[in-house]
């Protein structure tokens, strides 16, 4: 399953509003998505399990898509969380 | 609490204090929230789990599509917070929560209320940002048990006139909807500034007094003045208290209304009011709210998360759609600061102990100094094919040579006016040395109150020293100032601090030309300015700098501000 390992570039990290965002572009992708941050792997169309993982400006985490768009779906949102949403 | 014991110190007990949002003044009559829908009981479910699960899953379903309805009819910030609480009712990890529960034997309204507590739990558990949006996840467990219960649903009280509301803490669901016509007042007894109330109080200029625990022993119908400015809530005013008030709000609401236009003093001195933008679409809010052009433009935003440097072609294109919004107006352009809390994988050495005493800012670029040159020559192509009045200016100065080696080097790259910023102390000390070198200085505050008081931005427990207004910061800025003046130098203030109506009157008064801020600041700080000739603005200045603390110079200048003749 293709993933991808980044550093998430929001100020504020990965609350609120820009989870809320990430979470709607995991559920339009029709793919199953899974986020990691250190031990913990959640499902990423899960709002309170992304919010859970507390992810702050600058946290390295990977991300692994599964389905049959996987590669673009893995790269729209590899270049969502790579870009500042609290600018 | 012991009222008998209290009634001698009337004004004293009549005070709740809290913190005011806005600086408006309102008089009205409390309502209070009604109290909340009692917890659900764990007892045994007499359903199958089958029929439970379906009751729980419809609750959840509708409580989302209640949350999308009520969101698409408030539009704006509403609908995301809306929203997002839509989705936290279908997230597909509670619902699993939910079903285990029922499984074991729960009703659907215990097992939604478990399931949200525990997620709650975890939320609140995280502290700050995130642990004020814990009170979210009750607010969508409420409304679906309220639906599994054929309850009326929680939230603002139903009147026909305008009244003073009091809650424990505004859910969004509840902001969101108020109806602005009739609600006078916000006031909380909980939530702090960043909580929701405070927030969306913000937006809609609704006065707010948040984090008030005195607040809790007001009831149905006592009249109160709430003043946002003082960041208080008095019970029973006298006439003379509610009338002083409500003629200073007016006051400041006359003056707002036909304040628009540049920035100026009472006594005449334009002081340009400019914004802080990072991207296009601040660019075009800045736009929107009046700014006089840009005082900070951050380059660095549009490149964070970028593997290398981006191409000179890239960088002029971006550029140029930022200057387009700036026919014949001042952009300020600085040039990127990477380091600390901004890393970028091509300028910052990220094994750096202490990056913010590091190789940040032009001590990086200086390194570096292929990618200030091509940042440059963007710079030099965007505005050449621009009518915005470009300038530059670096970041993280700390000497006098190395503004010199900065303007040398942006005026061979033929950009005309290049200055520097003003947040490392050596650089405010030595501003005499350092104003011949440039052809303007920018303050920035943030930093400089970092430095100076040797307290991390960015870490919560030293949150207390980052204020602008310890006069330490501000005899800083008072050297700069006067250097500023005897060079004919200008000195612009690019940080929070002149986004504070009444700082930015102190910061005018010390020496500051220009005052660039977020854009939604504007409107306020015009309309303060104009109520002050430079003669007052220096008076207040001359009282915060020989004050011994923030909370001394605060309190000083708003003490005098007030008794200023108007």
């Amino acid at each position: 399953m293709p993933e991808r390992t980044l550093a998430v570039a929001s100020a504020h990290g990965l609350h609120a509003r820009p989870a809320a965002h990430f979470v709607k572009a995991v559920n339009d992708s029709g793919c199953t998505v899974e986020l990691q941050k250190g031990e913990r792997t959640i499902n990423a169309a899960s709002i309170l399990g992304v919010v859970s993982l507390g992810i702050e400006h600058g946290d390295e985490v990977t991300l692994r898509v599964q389905g049959a768009t996987a590669e673009a779906v893995l790269q729209l949102l590899g270049a969502f969380l790579e870009k500042d949403h609290d600018a | 609490m012991n009222h008998i014991g209290t009634r001698d110190l009337t004004t004293q007990s009549n005070l709740i204090h809290g913190v005011g949002i806005g600086r408006a003044t309102t008089v009205g009559l409390v309502l209070r929230m009604p109290e909340p829908i009692p917890d659900p009981a764990n007892r045994p479910s007499e359903l199958t789990p089958v029929a439970e699960a379906s009751r729980a899953a419809g609750a959840l379903s509708a409580t989302a599509a209640q949350l999308r309805h009520r969101g698409a009819a408030a539009g704006g910030t509403a609908a995301e917070v809306l929203d997002a609480l839509a989705m936290m009712a279908e997230d597909p990890a509670l619902a699993a929560d939910v079903r285990h529960r029922i499984e074991d034997g729960a009703t659907a309204e215990y097992a939604i209320h478990a399931a949200m507590t525990t997620f709650r739990e975890m939320l609140a558990s995280m502290g700050g940002y995130l642990g004020e949006r814990a009170g979210d996840l009750d607010d969508v467990a409420l409304r679906a048990i309220a639906h599994l219960q054929g309850l009326p649903n929680p939230g603002v009280p139903e009147s026909v006139t305008p009244f003073v509301l009091v809650a424990r803490d505004l859910a969004p669901a509840d902001t969101a909807t108020l109806d602005l016509d009739l609600v006078l007042a916000l006031v909380t007894t909980g939530g702090g500034p960043t909580s929701h109330t405070a927030i969306l109080a913000r937006e809609k200029g609704i006065t707010a007094v948040v984090g008030a625990t005195g607040a809790a022993s007001l009831v149905d119908g006592d009249v109160v003045l709430v003043d946002a400015e003082n960041g208080t809530v008095e019970r029973n005013p006298a006439q003379e208290r509610v009338d002083l008030a409500l003629q200073r709000t007016a006051t400041l609401e006359a003056i707002r209304a036909q304040s628009a236009g540049p920035g100026r003093l009472a006594s005449g001195q334009a002081v340009p009011l400019l914004a802080n933008i990072g991207s296009i679409d601040s660019a075009r809010e800045a736009v929107a709210r009046g700014a006089e052009g840009v005082g900070l433009f951050r380059t660095e935003v549009l490149f964070l998360g970028a593997e290398k440097a981006p191409s000179v072609h890239d960088q002029a294109a971006a550029y140029r759609e930022v200057f387009a919004q700036f026919p014949d107006q001042k952009v300020v352009v600085r040039v990127l600061d990477a380091g600390a809390d901004k890393p970028l994988a091509f300028l910052t050495d990220s094994s750096e102990e202490n990056p913010a005493l590091g190789r940040r800012g032009l001590r990086a670029l200086a390194a570096h100094e292929h990618v200030l040159r091509d940042q440059l020559t963007a710079l030099a192509i965007a505005a050449a094919n621009s009518d915005a009045l470009v300038q530059v200016m670096a970041p993280m100065v700390s000497t006098p040579s190395e503004a010199r080696y900065f303007r040398d080097l942006a005026h061979e790259h033929g950009i005309a006016v290049a200055g520097v910023m003003v947040e490392v102390p050596s650089c405010a000390i030595l501003a005499d040395h350092v104003a011949p070198q440039v052809d303007f200085m920018s303050i920035g505050t943030n930093d400089l109150t970092q430095y100076t008081l040797a307290a991390d931005r960015l870490l919560g427990t030293v949150a207390s020293f980052q204020n602008p207004w310890h006069p330490a910061v501000l005899r800083l800025i008072e050297a700069v100032g006067r250097a500023g003046a005897e060079h004919d130098v200008p000195v612009g203030i690019c940080g929070e601090a002149a986004a504070d109506p009444l700082l930015a009157v102190v910061l005018v008064g010390l020496g500051a030309t220009s005052l660039s801020m977020s854009p939604s600041a504007i409107a306020d700080v015009r309309a303060e300015l104009a109520q002050h000739t430079l003669d007052d603005a220096r008076r207040l200045a001359a009282l915060a700098v020989s004050a011994e603390s923030a909370e001394a110079a605060h309190e000083a200048v708003l003490d005098a501000s007030r008794n200023t003749p108007r």
